[in-house]
């Protein structure tokens, strides 16, 4: 078992962000640090996502001195999803902080225990 | 290919036209746009409903230059013409019957933003009836979650603010779960595209091979969707959340976008994850649970309350639950038994 843990220590550690993350979303009072839980929690995935996609002694998709093998490259389409990932993510905190904002001038607490009342 | 069968894509790329437009123009027009766009989106979707009817064709249409499994894929059929026409159609109906009321409830500096997310809300739901590839089904859930913010939130005064908070915060706890479920798929299957998805998944769980992996993903993947659709017990946000909105508002997000949510699970169970492998990991025990205990709780709950909106909310909430309950009952190869909507609550 710990054995399988200490070869997967990336999977291990992107989880554990992961977990941080949604638990912070979850449970935390202050909007504020719910929406860092969200990045916290979106970087738990993209971590998971690129760790995924590489592999050892490969190098980047881009073809140069006309080496066309597919052994010599790690898998591009992590590397998309990630992108792709993080501009959905960027966009969603956004918004979330644009709430976060306007709640904050209107009622002046993040508190979100206060705000239900 | 029949010029019929560009339709699904003609209504997502009209759809982005439109938002974008309506972001330059001013909020008359801004409104027109939409109500054109939805009324021609009834319209290509019931043609495409009544081509695929009459010829009994469903077929892929690749998006883009890549076949599969590389490419991006859309798949249509009566099902998928179908529930985008009904979405439309409901879409259409709430923002003509709430139309006195948005241009009461929404400040006149956002009413032109407001059409802009009924346009995105629309294609989300059109993209989610008809891909064919999870991670685009992802993306679209996300736009999906913000329109629906941005609709909940736009109204003036009342605890719209705080609602639409706490409608954010589940549905992104729901779209975490989800992604981190697609992306441990993926690792483990290598592939996107909803067939061979569910080739490789089928494939592997009759070998035997990573099925603890298999089902953690499916899991996930399940139960992020279901808290997105108010799972029982998270459906105890959803009236609260609906009842602050704009009646135009509530109508899109209860009569709708958290129906699109349900075909999308019902799609990705009966297409990608397979009912057999579905019932033999014990999601389906799982989701028949809490199906059976939402229906029962949303009905209480529906007893109990105190303001119409709130009893008709969760009024709505507990037939919401039979939809997830028809999965769980896993009727092999018919994605129809409980899965059907009833009926379509009003705001």
């Amino acid at each position: 078992m710990l054995k399988a843990l200490a070869s997967n220590y990336e999977l291990v550690v992107a989880i554990l962000v992961f977990v941080i993350g949604f638990c912070m979303l979850l449970f935390d009072r202050n909007l504020l640090k719910k929406v860092i839980g969200l990045d916290i929690m979106d970087s738990g995935v993209f971590l998971l996502l690129a760790d995924r996609g590489y592999i050892t002694g490969r190098t980047v998709p881009i073809i140069v001195d006309g080496v066309t093998s597919m052994e010599h490259y790690v898998n591009p389409i992590p590397a998309g999803l990630v992108l792709t990932g993080i501009v959905v993510s960027v966009s969603v905190s956004a918004v979330m902080l644009s709430l976060t904002v306007r709640i904050y001038q209107t009622y002046r607490t993040l508190d979100m225990d206060k705000l239900y009342i | 290919m029949s010029f019929v069968q560009n339709f699904p894509f003609f209504s997502i790329i009209l759809s982005l036209v439109c938002a974008v437009v309506s972001f330059a123009a001013n909020a008359r027009w801004a409104r027109r746009l939409s109500i054109f766009l939805l009324s021609a989106s009834v319209v290509l979707q019931g043609s495409l409903l009544v081509y695929c009817t009459v010829h009994h064709v469903r077929y892929s249409y690749m998006m883009g230059h890549y076949p599969a499994p590389w490419g991006n894929e859309l798949t249509a059929g009566i099902l998928e013409s179908f529930l985008a026409m009904l979405f439309a159609g409901v879409m259409l109906l709430s923002v003509l019957g709430g139309m006195r009321r948005i241009l009461q409830d929404v400040p006149a500096d956002k009413q032109k933003l407001y059409w802009v997310m009924v346009d995105l809300a629309h294609v989300a739901l059109v993209a989610l009836c008809y891909t064919n590839d999870i991670f685009t089904g992802y993306v679209f859930i996300e736009v999906l979650t913000i329109a629906s913010c941005a609709l909940l939130s736009v109204r003036r005064g009342g605890r719209a603010l705080i609602a639409s908070a706490r409608y954010m915060i589940f549905a992104l706890m729901g779209s975490g779960l989800f992604l981190i479920g697609v992306i441990f798929t993926y690792s483990v299957t290598g592939h996107l595209l909803f067939p061979q998805l569910h080739t490789a998944i089928a494939d592997l769980w009759a070998s035997g091979g990573h099925r603890f992996s298999v089902t953690m993903s499916l899991g996930l993947i399940t139960a992020g969707l279901a808290i997105k659709s108010g799972l029982f017990p998270f459906h105890l946000w959803m009236p609260d959340t609906y009842g602050q909105a704009t009646p135009a508002s509530s109508g899109i997000l209860s009569g709708v976008v958290s129906k699109g949510y349900i075909v999308f699970l019902i799609k990705v169970i009966y297409q990608v994850i397979g009912i057999d492998v579905f019932a033999a990991s014990g999601i389906q025990t799982v989701l028949l649970l809490f199906g059976i205990g939402g229906m029962i709780a949303g009905s209480v709950s529906a007893i109990f309350a105190r303001r119409l909106t709130t009893m008709i909310a969760f009024s709505s909430a507990a037939p919401d639950r039979l939809h997830l309950h028809g999965p769980g009952q896993g009727n092999g190869g018919r994605p129809g038994g409980g899965a059907v909507p009833g009926r379509v609550p009003c705001p």
